[in-house]
C-alpha cells in the first residue's frame, strides 16, 4: 500500500514530521518498507520546449531539434521519436545528468555526424511508466525551465507499507489516518458524504441471481450519470495517482482509482450506452469468455462471479471490468457501481484466473460493507464536480449484512495476556479513537467493533488493539520462573542417536551436507522410492519432484559435483529423513555417508608417508560400524550380512543387523549401473544407518558399569592358520575360533589372510591369534593343548578348512 | 718398581687407544687375564719374601683396580659414542608435513551446529526439543492454526502439495514448524515449554529463498505466562545466541492467524561496513515473528482459552546462522560444496555448551 506524505495530510491534521509518522506506523503495526521520493532521482530533469524540429542530413527517422532550456541560448537535439514536433514541451536531459531508465550518465554525443547536446525523455527512460512510444508530451503551458518533478508533484515522500492480510480497513489512506490519530499523531477529519439527490430513477435495474448457491455477491449500489463530460483528469489528480505508481486513463475511471486508494472502496464505472438491458450478477457458465480492461481474456465457470447484461459478461465482479463497456474519453453516460462481494470467491477467482488487482486485493481481505452506499455517494460527487452530469437516484440491491459483533471484554485480560498495567480509562480512550463502541461500567465492559475491522474476532483481538496503539515497549520483561532446580535431560533417543551419529561421523573426516529433501523422480525409483504419494503435485522443478527413499542419491551427486568443480577425494554424510510412505511414521531418520576417489580414513591422495588407495567397501563398513557404536548399539553381536540392496556392488557390499531381521546399517561400493544411472563416476562406496531401527535403551537399573575382571595372569596367545575355501567368510572362522572354549578365549584376531604359491588353487590361508586369559592359575601345556584342539576342531568343522601345515 | 710403571703406562695408553670393545677385550685379557701380565705378575708374589710381598702386594693391586678402572671407563666412552654415532643416523626431517587427523579435517554443518547452540541455549531454559513429520495434513498446518479457508494468509506460504486422494485428503509440505505446536499440545498436558526445530518447505526460489530451509519454533502454554515473559525469553535468547552482553529489540505489532496479539521482532545491528554487524549501530533488523497463542488455536488442541495461555514464536534456523557466522548466500547451505562445508563448518568435538560459551 502506498501514499504520499501530502494524501495522508488530506485526512490527518498533523505537525508531525515524516520520520516521526513514518516511525509511529511502522510502531503501530503498519510496517514501512520505504520511503522514496522520486524528485531525488528526476532533480536534473527539467520542463523544455521544441522550438523547431527539423529534419536530419542523414537519416529519415531521426530529427534535429532547438529546444528551449528556459536560459541561454537553445541547445541542439538529435531526438527519434516518432512525436517530437515543433512546440511539443516535452522533459529535457543535459550532459552529465544520469538516465535512471537506461541506467547511462548523458554526455554531448553525435548521432550520425549531427552533435547533439542532451535527450527528451521518454516516461520510461524516467522509470515513471512504461511508456515509451514517444517523447513525454505536456501541456503548452507547462513552464518550461521548471524542474519537472516538482511540476509533476513528484517531489514529495512517497510511503510504502506492507500490509498485514487483516487490515483491509488500511488499504485506503483514510483508515491509515484513522490509526495514526489513534495513536495520537494528529487529528483526523470528518469524512461525510452527502446524500445526492437523484433527479430520476436509475433507468438500469441490478438483479441478484445465485439460486440456491452461495451468494457471491451480497450487495450491490449503482447510479446512473447522465451528460458528463468525461477527459484526462485534473492536474491534482493525476499527479496523485502517478506518484503512487497509478497511470492516468480518464477522468471517470481515475475517481474509482482514487477512492480505492483514498477510502479502500474500490468501484467501478460502466459506459451506460455500451451496457445492453439490465445487469444481472450471477455464476458464470462455461463457456463464457471476457475481454478484461487489462488487455487479456478470460474463460469463466460456474466458481466465477460475473455481472453480465444481455449481451453476456461485462465484468469479473469485483476484480476486473471489461473492456467492451468501459468508459473512455467519449463517455457521456455512465453507471457508477459499489457492490460488495464475497470474500472467499474473490479469492478463488484471482487464484482461478490469475488476475491481481487494487479491487481484488481489497474485496479478498473484507472493505467495510457499512461504507458501500457512501462509496457511491462519494463517487457520484467527485463524478458531478469533475465531469458535470446530472444524476439518478441510487438504487440498492440485496441487504448489507450485519457485521456487528459485541465482545464481553473483562479490563483484566489486557493484564493477562500482555503483562501491562492499563487502566480502564485508557483502554477506553484508545479503543473508541479506534472506532470501537463500549457501553457498561466496572471490570467488564462490552465492545462492538466497527463495520470496517472483520479481523476483530474476540478478547485477544482487542488486547491487541490496546498493547498496539499504547506501544509495546510498555510491557515489562519479565524473567520465565524456572521449572525445577537441575534441568533433566531433554532430548529423545532419537535427538540423542543424531547427535552422537553426527560427532562420530565427522571425527572420522566426514564433511556433513544437508541436501534437498527432494529429488528426481528416477532416482527416487532406483533407490526404491517413487510412490505416487511421494511425488509432489507442484515441484518447483522436474530434479525435485519426489520426496527421498535415500539419502544417497543426494550425497552421490553432490559428491560428483564437488568432483566436477576440480575435487574428487571427497567425504560427505548426512543425517536426515527419508520417506517410505506419505505416514507420519513412514519419515525414518538416517545417517549416510559417501567416500569417493582417495577420500579414505587416513586421508585423501598422495603423501610422502604412503599415498592413499581408492575408497572400498571396508572404508564405508568401517565409518558404519565406528557410527553404530557412538549410538551404543551391540557392535560385538551384530551380524554381517552379504546381502544388501541391489543399488550397491553385489560382492562388495553388506549389511549390518541385528538378529537376522533388524538391518541397522547398509554399505559398499555402488553398482556400476547405479552410477550409470545417476550420471555420475566413482570411485564411490557408501553407507546408511537406520538409525531408528535400533531397539530403544533399556532405562530400567542404574548406571553402574560393574567391577572390572581384569586377571593378574599373563595371557596366552597361540598362532594358527587354516586352508579355507575361498568363499568361507571370515565372519564364518572368527565365530568357529571364538566359539571353541568359552571361558578360556578372550579374544580371537585375523592377522594374515593369503593366496598364492602354496596355497591350492581354490583355497586361501588365514591366519589367526588367540589369546587365552587363565582365570584362577596358569596354564599347563596339556590344557593350552586342549584347547587348541577345540579350535582347530570347531574351524575344520564349520569351514571345512584344514589346519595348514 | 719401574717394571710395574712401565707395564702400567702401556696399559693405559693401549686403553686410551682402544677403538672398540674387543680391542678393550683383548686389552683385559692382556693385562689381567689368566696369563695376563698382571696375572704372571700376581703370581711371583708367593715366592716373595714378606717384606718384598707388603711393597709389591699393594703395589700389585693398585694396578690391577687402576687398569680394571681405566678399562670400565673407556668402557663407557666408547658405548657413549657409539649411541650417539647410531643416533645421529638415525635422523629424520621432523618439517615432514603430516596429514591431519580425521578430527580434523571432518565438519558439522552450520544448521546442525546451531540446532546444538539452541538447545543449549533454550534446555538450561527448561524447554525440551519437540519434532513432527515434514507430510502434513492441511487441517494441522492451517485450519488448526485458524488460517481461515481461501485466506490470502494460507496463499502467502506458497505451499508444496502433493496429489489430491480419493477420499479428497490433499497431503502438504509443512510450510512452518507450526503444525508441531498442534501436535504438542494434543498430546502433552500443559505446563508445556518446547522449541521446534525442523525443515521446512516453500515453494519458492531466488537469491533468498530456497524451496526447502529450516525453522526454529517456541512455545510456552500454562496458566500465566504473558508477554512480557515472551519478551524477556527472547532478550535472553539473542544475548546468548549472538553472545553479546547487551542488545536492544524492537517488538512491532504484526499479523499471523495463529497468534493474538502478534509481533515481529527486529534487533540492533549496524550495515554501515560491508556485513550486518549484531548488537550495536543504530539500524534494525527483522529475525522473528511471535505473539501470545490465538484463542482459537488453544481451542483446536481442547484446550479452555479462558485457563491456559500461552505464546509461540518462530525463526529461520538458516537466516540466524547467517547473521551470527556471516554466510552470504542461503542457497550454498544445502549445495555440499566441500569448500563451503569446511569453510563454515564446525570441529566435530566442537559441542556448543553454555559453560564452555557456544561458539568456544
Amino acid at each position: 500500500m502506498k501514499f504520499t506524505l501530502s494524501w495522508l495530510k488530506e485526512h490527518l491534521e498533523t505537525d508531525a514530521s515524516l520520520e516521526e509518522i513514518v516511525d509511529r506506523l511502522t510502531m503501530i503495526g503498519l510496517e514501512v518498507e520505504e520511503v522514496t521520493n522520486q524528485a531525488d532521482r528526476l532533480k536534473p530533469f527539467r520542463i523544455a520546449k521544441v522550438l523547431e524540429a527539423g529534419p536530419h542530413p542523414n537519416a529519415d527517422r531521426l530529427k534535429v531539434l532547438k529546444v528551449d532550456t528556459g536560459e541561454g541560448e537553445p541547445v541542439q537535439v538529435v531526438c527519434g521519436a516518432p512525436n517530437a514536433r515543433t512546440g511539443l514541451v516535452g522533459v529535457l536531459g543535459k550532459p552529465g545528468d544520469y538516465v535512471p531508465g537506461l541506467d547511462i550518465t548523458l554526455s554531448v554525443g553525435k548521432i550520425r555526424d549531427v552533435e547533439s547536446f542532451g535527450m527528451m525523455c521518454s516516461e520510461r527512460e524516467l522509470e515513471l511508466s512504461d511508456e515509451h512510444d514517444g517523447i513525454i508530451d505536456l501541456p503548452e503551458d507547462a513552464p518550461v525551465g521548471m524542474a519537472y518533478a516538482a511540476w509533476a508533484g513528484l517531489d514529495e515522500p512517497v510511503i510504502e507499507i506492507g500490509l498485514t492480510p487483516n487490515r483491509p480497513d488500511c488499504t485506503g489512506v483514510y483508515g491509515i489516518a484513522r490509526d495514526l490519530a489513534a495513536a495520537g499523531l494528529g487529528k483526523l477529519k470528518e469524512r461525510s458524504h452527502e446524500q445526492i439527490r437523484g433527479d430520476y430513477p436509475c433507468p438500469v435495474t441490478v438483479a441478484l441471481e445465485f439460486g440456491d448457491t452461495k451468494p457471491l455477491c451480497k450487495s450491490f449500489g449503482l447510479r446512473m450519470v447522465k451528460g458528463v463530460k468525461n477527459g484526462p483528469s485534473p492536474k491534482w489528480l493525476q499527479d496523485r495517482l502517478t506518484a503512487i505508481g497509478l497511470r492516468p486513463i480518464n477522468t471517470l475511471v481515475d475517481i474509482t482509482n482514487y477512492i480505492t486508494f483514498d477510502q479502500g472502496r474500490p468501484l467501478h464505472v460502466f459506459d451506460a450506452d455500451k451496457v445492453h438491458g439490465n445487469l444481472v450478477v450471477r455464476r458464470g457458465k462455461d463457456g463464457e469468455r471476457i475481454d478484461g480492461l487489462n488487455g487479456k481474456s478470460y474463460e469463466v465457470d460456474s466458481s466465477v462471479c460475473v455481472i453480465s447484461d444481455d449481451n453476456g459478461v461485462e465484468s469479473l465482479g469485483g476484480i476486473l471490468g471489461g473492456e467492451p463497456s468501459g468508459c473512455t474519453e467519449d463517455t457521456v453516460n455512465v453507471l457508477i457501481e459499489s457492490a460488495l462481494w464475497d470474500e472467499d470467491g474473490i479469492a478463488a477467482t484471482g487464484r482461478k484466473l490469475g488476475v491481481n488487482t487494487d479491487a481484488r486485493y481489497r474485496f479478498e481481505r473484507g472493505v467495510d460493507p457499512d461504507y458501500m452506499m457512501p462509496g457511491l455517494e462519494y463517487a457520484t460527487r467527485m463524478v458531478l464536480d469533475l465531469c458535470g452530469g446530472t444524476p439518478s437516484e441510487a438504487t440498492r440491491t440485496g441487504d448489507i449484512p450485519d457485521s456487528s459483533n459485541i465482545i464481553e471484554f473483562p479490563y483484566s485480560e489486557i493484564k493477562r495476556l500482555s503483562g501491562i498495567d492499563v487502566s480502564p480509562a485508557e483502554a477506553n480512550v484508545t479503543l473508541k479513537s479506534l472506532g470501537f463502541w463500549l457501553s457498561g461500567s466496572g471490570a467488564d465492559v462490552k465492545v462492538a467493533a466497527p463495520s470496517w475491522r472483520p479481523d476483530i474476532e474476540g478478547k485477544a483481538d482487542l488486547v491487541e488493539e490496546v498493547v498496539r496503539i499504547l506501544g509495546l515497549d510498555r510491557v515489562p520483561s519479565t524473567p520465565l520462573p524456572r521449572m525445577g532446580n537441575v534441568n533433566r535431560k531433554v532430548l529423545t533417543t532419537s535427538q540423542v542417536r543424531r547427535s552422537k551419529t553426527r560427532r562420530a561421523l565427522a571425527a572420522r573426516g566426514l564433511n556433513e551436507a544437508v541436501t534437498w529433501s527432494f529429488i528426481p523422480k528416477s532416482q527416487a525409483e532406483r533407490f526404491g522410492g517413487g510412490a505416487a504419494e511421494l511425488a509432489l503435485a507442484n515441484p518447483i522443478s522436474s530434479d525435485m519432484s519426489d520426496m527421498r527413499p535415500s539419502l544417497l542419491p543426494g550425497l552421490l551427486t553432490a559428491a560428483q559435483r564437488n568432483a566436477d568443480r576440480g575435487f574428487g577425494d571427497v567425504a560427505l554424510f548426512e543425517i536426515g529423513q527419508v520417506f517410505q510412505n506419505d505416514k507420519p511414521d513412514g519419515q525414518k531418520m538416517v545417517a549416510a555417508g559417501v567416500r569417493r576417489g582417495t577420500a579414505k580414513l587416513a586421508g585423501a591422495g598422495r603423501h610422502w608417508s604412503g599415498s592413499s588407495q581408492t575408497v572400498d567397501v571396508y572404508d564405508v563398513k568401517a565409518d558404519a560400524e565406528a557410527a553404530l557404536a557412538a549410538i551404543g548399539a551391540p557392535v560385538e553381536k551384530l551380524q554381517v550380512f552379504t546381502e544388501a540392496p541391489d543399488t550397491f556392488h553385489p560382492g562388495r557390499s553388506g549389511s549390518l543387523r541385528l538378529g537376522p531381521k533388524t538391518i541397522l546399517a547398509v554399505f559398499g561400493e555402488l553398482h556400476p549401473r547405479t552410477l550409470a544411472e545417476l550420471d555420475i563416476e566413482g570411485p564411490l562406496a557408501a553407507f546408511e544407518i537406520f538409525l531408528d531401527a535400533l531397539p530403544e535403551p533399556k532405562s530400567k537399573g542404574g548406571r553402574s558399569k560393574g567391577a572390572l575382571n581384569a586377571s593378574d595372569l599373563m595371557p596366552v596367545r597361540r598362532d594358527f592358520a587354516f586352508l579355507v575355501d575361498k568363499d568361507v567368510t571370515a565372519d564364518k572362522l572368527l565365530k568357529a575360533a571364538r566359539g571353541a572354549e568359552k571361558t578360556l578365549i578372550a579374544d580371537v584376531t585375523l592377522f594374515d589372510i593369503y593366496e598364492g604359491q602354496g596355497v591350492p588353487e581354490g583355497q586361501k590361508s588365514m591366519a589367526i591369534d588367540v589369546i587365552l586369559q587363565p582365570r584362577q592359575k596358569t596354564l599347563t601345556d596339556e590344557e593350552i593343548d586342549a584347547v587348541a584342539k577345540k579350535v582347530i576342531a570347531n574351524v575344520e568343522k564349520s569351514t571345512g578348512g584344514s589346519l595348514r601345515g | 718398581m719401574s717394571n710395574l710403571d712401565t707395564l702400567e703406562s702401556e696399559l693405559l695408553t693401549s686403553i686410551e687407544n682402544a677403538d672398540s670393545e674387543a680391542a678393550l677385550e683383548d686389552i683385559r685379557v692382556h693385562a689381567l687375564g689368566k696369563k695376563g701380565k698382571i696375572s704372571e705378575q700376581m703370581k711371583t708374589l708367593g715366592k716373595m719374601s714378606p717384606e718384598e710381598r707388603q711393597v709389591m702386594g699393594p703395589a700389585l693391586n693398585g694396578l690391577k683396580a687402576k687398569i680394571t678402572d681405566a678399562i670400565s671407563a673407556r668402557k663407557t666412552v666408547l658405548a657413549d659414542a657409539a649411541l650417539e654415532a647410531r643416533l645421529a643416523s638415525e635422523t629424520v626431517d621432523v618439517t615432514l608435513p603430516l596429514r591431519a587427523a580425521p578430527s580434523e579435517t571432518g565438519r558439522i554443518h552450520p544448521v546442525s551446529q546451531v540446532i546444538d547452540e539452541l538447545t543449549a541455549i533454550f534446555a538450561d531454559m527448561g524447554f525440551s526439543i519437540a519434532e513432527g513429520p515434514d507430510i502434513e495434513t492441511d487441517d494441522l498446518n492451517f485450519t488448526a492454526l485458524n488460517f481461515p479457508e481461501g485466506h490470502p494468509a494460507r496463499e502467502m506460504h506458497d505451499t508444496f502439495f502433493f496429489n489430491e486422494k480419493e477420499d479428497g485428503e490433499r497431503l502438504l509440505l509443512r510450510t512452518h514448524t507450526s503444525p508441531v505446536q498442534i501436535r504438542t499440545m494434543r498430546d502433552q498436558e500443559p505446563p508445556i515449554r518446547v522449541i521446534i526445530p525442523g525443515r521446512t518447505y516453500r515453494c519458492d526460489s531466488d537469491q533468498t529463498h530456497t524451496p526447502m530451509f529450516h525453522q526454529v519454533e517456541g512455545l510456552v502454554i500454562d496458566k500465566e505466562s504473558h508477554f512480557g515473559h515472551l519478551k524477556w525469553i527472547l532478550e535472553e535468547f539473542c544475548k546468548a545466541f549472538f553472545e553479546v552482553d547487551d542488545i536492544k529489540m524492537r517488538f512491532r505489532p504484526s499479523f499471523f492467524p495463529f497468534t493474538e496479539p502478534s509481533m515481529e521482532v527486529d534487533i540492533q545491528c549496524d550495515r554501515s561496513g560491508g556485513e550486518v554487524k549484531i548488537g550495536q549501530g543504530d539500524d534494525w533488523l527483522e529475525i522473528l515473528g511471535c505473539g501470545m497463542v490465538h484463542p482459537n488455536v488453544i481451542r483446536n488442541c481442547g484446550l479452555d482459552p479462558d485457563v491456559y495461555q500461552g505464546f509461540a514464536w518462530g525463526m529461520g534456523i538458516d537466516r540466524i546462522a547467517m547473521l551470527k557466522y556471516g554466510m552470504p548466500d542461503l542457497r550454498a547451505f544445502f549445495d555440499a560444496d566441500m569448500r563451503w562445508i569446511r569453510h563454515y563448518g564446525f570441529r566435530p568435538l566442537d559441542l556448543p555448551t553454555l559453560f564452555g560459551g557456544l561458539s568456544g
